[in-house]
């Protein structure tokens, strides 16, 4: 008995001196960066990809030189895709680690949970991938202080693809099936439907289906028969991959739209190479886009991870090379200089594009439609919105 | 007129699968009175084990099926064993809450193991990815694997129910647990047949899934389950005609809802169904009113 206590405050000790030693020592010579993403639960393939980017970033940063003879160390924890989970991760960052900034989280939701503690503590919170409408601006129009993101928004992929049916495909008459659990789909269907009518299209059926449904046959049936001629479907891979399998085997050939959802490499093995012809979506970044950024890019993260990138590995890389810039930039090294630095990017150079951020703390960036033949990227085109 | 037998041929594809589900919810209940919560994930388990069979073992659908059938009959029965048999004499909410937890052990107990991500099933090649094509319709061999499956499976059940002493003992403890026991049935055993009995067709039904739509993953046990779980009810829960019947007609009325009305309330219907069923005839349409014994 008296040798476990003993034990047991051995260990204790020894912990306490472990940890307070990191402690003292980092904050001197090491810019802290806080990391608060999905990396368990629903949402967690698009956090642990985000990481992985993150992680490349910093690492070449860091062998670099560090910013300014210092090295950058990320302060990492898991917000198990739950929002009231990413406030309290945001809050102890911010209060007990005292980082200079966060990065994440992933999704829109749970980003928009962070921001209050950002804006309470004065420390810059970024996103690479939230792309909801009002994630940096609050209900009455203003922007919030300390939100950024470096991503273009849903509303913005519906219009591109509304447009990109009228006017590239010349496509008039248009089926759209939703997501209709999500706000993303949503937003998404909403800013297509309304973009398509005012452009002189003409929406045929709206249908609609939840997250993780997997029979589709019975909407493809219904809509098999009417006169339209492209369906656009705002949604995930998981479901995307499906329909698009069910409506092919029912013998539907016109093309399909999507937006960055469907960005996997599972929507091969879910729809088959077959079934993955006349598709089109739109996305941050290209693998076939041959800017030397975008190369090396898939060149270091293919030797790093054995894998090819996606969107959320190039976003995540983007956003911590922003926040890196904004840091290099600041006139020192507190959460307000910082957020100073980052409103006035220009002309960042990143994977997805060169981007500005504007006024509200939101980034003015090309779109990329990715085109699909066979399962592959066939062809990538930017198109920008003005 | 076209469309109308496609619907069909998709309702009865998907009742299949509920009514497979909704026999093991319906045994269960029929013989311990446990709405059997975790039945839906054993039914994503013989999903994920026909994976395996079919990726990593590489080994045909008929054995990949078999496999699936014989492992989850041994988890249905291991989790009776562990989770169910010391609450046998515990207070039915109990034991219906100890269901739930099975649900969610299993549920995210596979997520760590597999991770959360959509599996896809390799394509299938050859016959079994045929498609038939009358006028306008079609019926892909997929369809026809999973409605033969189904008859099957459901056949072998009615003559094991029916024309065995095991399934005499069944239908026997159903009945009246303690007197069965007085005439020398050993209710242990005969309960344990019951869980095996109904993983394994729900684990049968997880791997025809798996081949339909191709894409599986840890949660997706819980909506089928759900909706076999209706189909129990409206067929008349205990009753296994009922169930079947269930089964087929929550099908068909999905596939028709989305179909002809709003795939927006698809959901919503089935569980109308549910509340409806449940104030107008909580027995269920195949199943007798009898008056609750005080």
């Amino acid at each position: 008995m008296k040798k476990t206590i003993l034990l047991a405050l051995t260990v204790m000790l020894i912990i306490a001196l472990i940890t307070g030693c990191t402690q003292s020592s980092s904050k001197s010579d090491k810019i802290l960066i806080g990391v608060n993403y999905e990396l368990s639960g629903e949402t967690a393939t698009y956090g642990q990809s985000s990481v992985e980017g993150i992680e490349l970033a910093i690492n070449k940063v860091n062998e670099a030189g560090g910013i300014n003879g210092k090295l950058i160390e990320l302060v990492k924890y898991d917000n198990e895709s739950k929002s009231a989970n990413a406030t309290s991760l945001a809050t102890r960052l911010m209060t007990q680690d005292k980082v200079l900034a966060v990065m994440g989280p992933a999704t829109s939701g749970a980003f928009k949970a962070t921001i209050p503690v950002a804006n309470q503590n004065k420390v810059p919170v970024i996103s690479g991938s939230a792309t909801a409408d009002d994630v940096t601006v609050n209900p009455d129009g203003s922007v919030q202080e300390y939100a950024f993101r470096i991503c273009f928004s849903d509303s913005y992929q519906g219009t591109a693809m509304a447009n990109y049916a009228l006017n590239n495909l010349s496509k008039t008459k248009a089926v759209v099936i939703m997501d209709s659990s999500s706000d993303y789909g949503k937003g998404l269907a909403a800013n297509f439907v309304n973009t398509f009518e005012a452009n002189g299209g003409t929406i045929v059926a709206q249908e609609a289906y939840v997250s993780g449904d997997t029979d589709f046959n019975s909407i493809l049936t219904k809509i098999r028969d009417l006169d339209f001629d492209v369906i656009f479907i705002p949604g995930y891979y998981n479901e995307a991959g499906l329909i698009i399998k069910q409506a092919r085997d029912l013998g539907i050939d016109v093309p399909i739209l999507g937006a960055d959802g469907f960005d996997s490499p599972e929507l091969v093995n879910l729809a088959g190479k077959d079934a993955l012809n006349d598709i089109y979506f739109s996305n941050h970044y290209s693998s076939l886009d041959q800017d030397p950024v975008v190369q090396d890019f898939i060149k270091e993260f293919e030797k790093k991870y054995n894998k090819q990138p996606d969107a959320f590995n190039a976003l995540g890389y983007d956003l911590a090379m922003f926040v890196v810039n904004g840091i290099e930039r600041a006139e020192s090294l507190t959460g307000e200089a910082v957020k100073k630095a980052l409103e006035s990017t220009t002309d960042f150079n990143g994977v997805t594009g060169s981007f500005s951020i504007d006024e509200f703390h939101n980034p003015v960036k090309a779109i990329v439609i990715i085109e699909l033949k066979d399962g592959v990227q066939h062809s990538s085109e930017r198109l920008s919105l003005d | 007129m076209d469309q109308l037998i496609q619907q069909i041929i998709n309702g009865i594809s998907l009742g299949s699968i509920y009514a497979l589900i909704a026999l093991g919810y319906t045994m269960v209940y029929g013989i311990i009175k446990l709405i059997n919560f975790a039945h839906g994930d054993i039914y994503m388990l013989g999903a994920y084990i026909g994976y395996f069979c079919m990726t990593t073992l590489k080994l045909g659908f008929l054995p990949s099926l078999f496999i699936a059938i014989i492992l989850c009959m041994i988890v249905g029965i291991c989790i009776e064993k562990i989770a169910y048999k010391p609450l046998r004499n515990a207070t039915r909410i109990a034991v219906l809450i100890t269901a739930i937890g099975v649900s969610l052990f299993l549920q995210y107990g596979t997520m760590f193991f597999v991770g959360a991500n959509v599996r896809t099933y390799p394509p299938l090649t050859g016959l079994m990815a045929k498609r038939f094509k009358y006028g306008h319709t079609l019926i892909s061999m997929h369809q026809i694997i999973i409605v033969i499956t189904t008859i099957v499976l459901m056949t072998a059940l009615q003559v094991i129910v029916k024309n065995t002493r095991i399934g005499k003992a069944m239908r026997a403890v159903s009945l009246d647990k303690d007197a069965a026991q007085l005439m020398g049935i050993n209710v242990d055993s005969t309960i344990s047949f019951t869980f095996a009995l109904g993983s394994a067709l729900a684990g049968a039904a997880g791997v025809l899934v798996g081949i339909y739509y191709n894409s599986i993953n840890p949660l997706m046990g819980t909506m089928p389950g759900l909706k076999a779980f209706v189909a129990a009810v409206l067929g008349g829960i205990g009753i296994i005609p009922g169930a079947m019947m269930g089964g087929y007609l929550i099908g068909i009325i999905e596939v028709f809802v989305s179909g002809y009305g709003s795939s927006m309330y698809r959901d919503a219907v089935v569980f109308a169904i549910l509340i409806l069923i449940l104030i107008l005839k909580p027995s269920g349409i195949m199943g007798k009113n009898i008056g609750e014994k005080v």
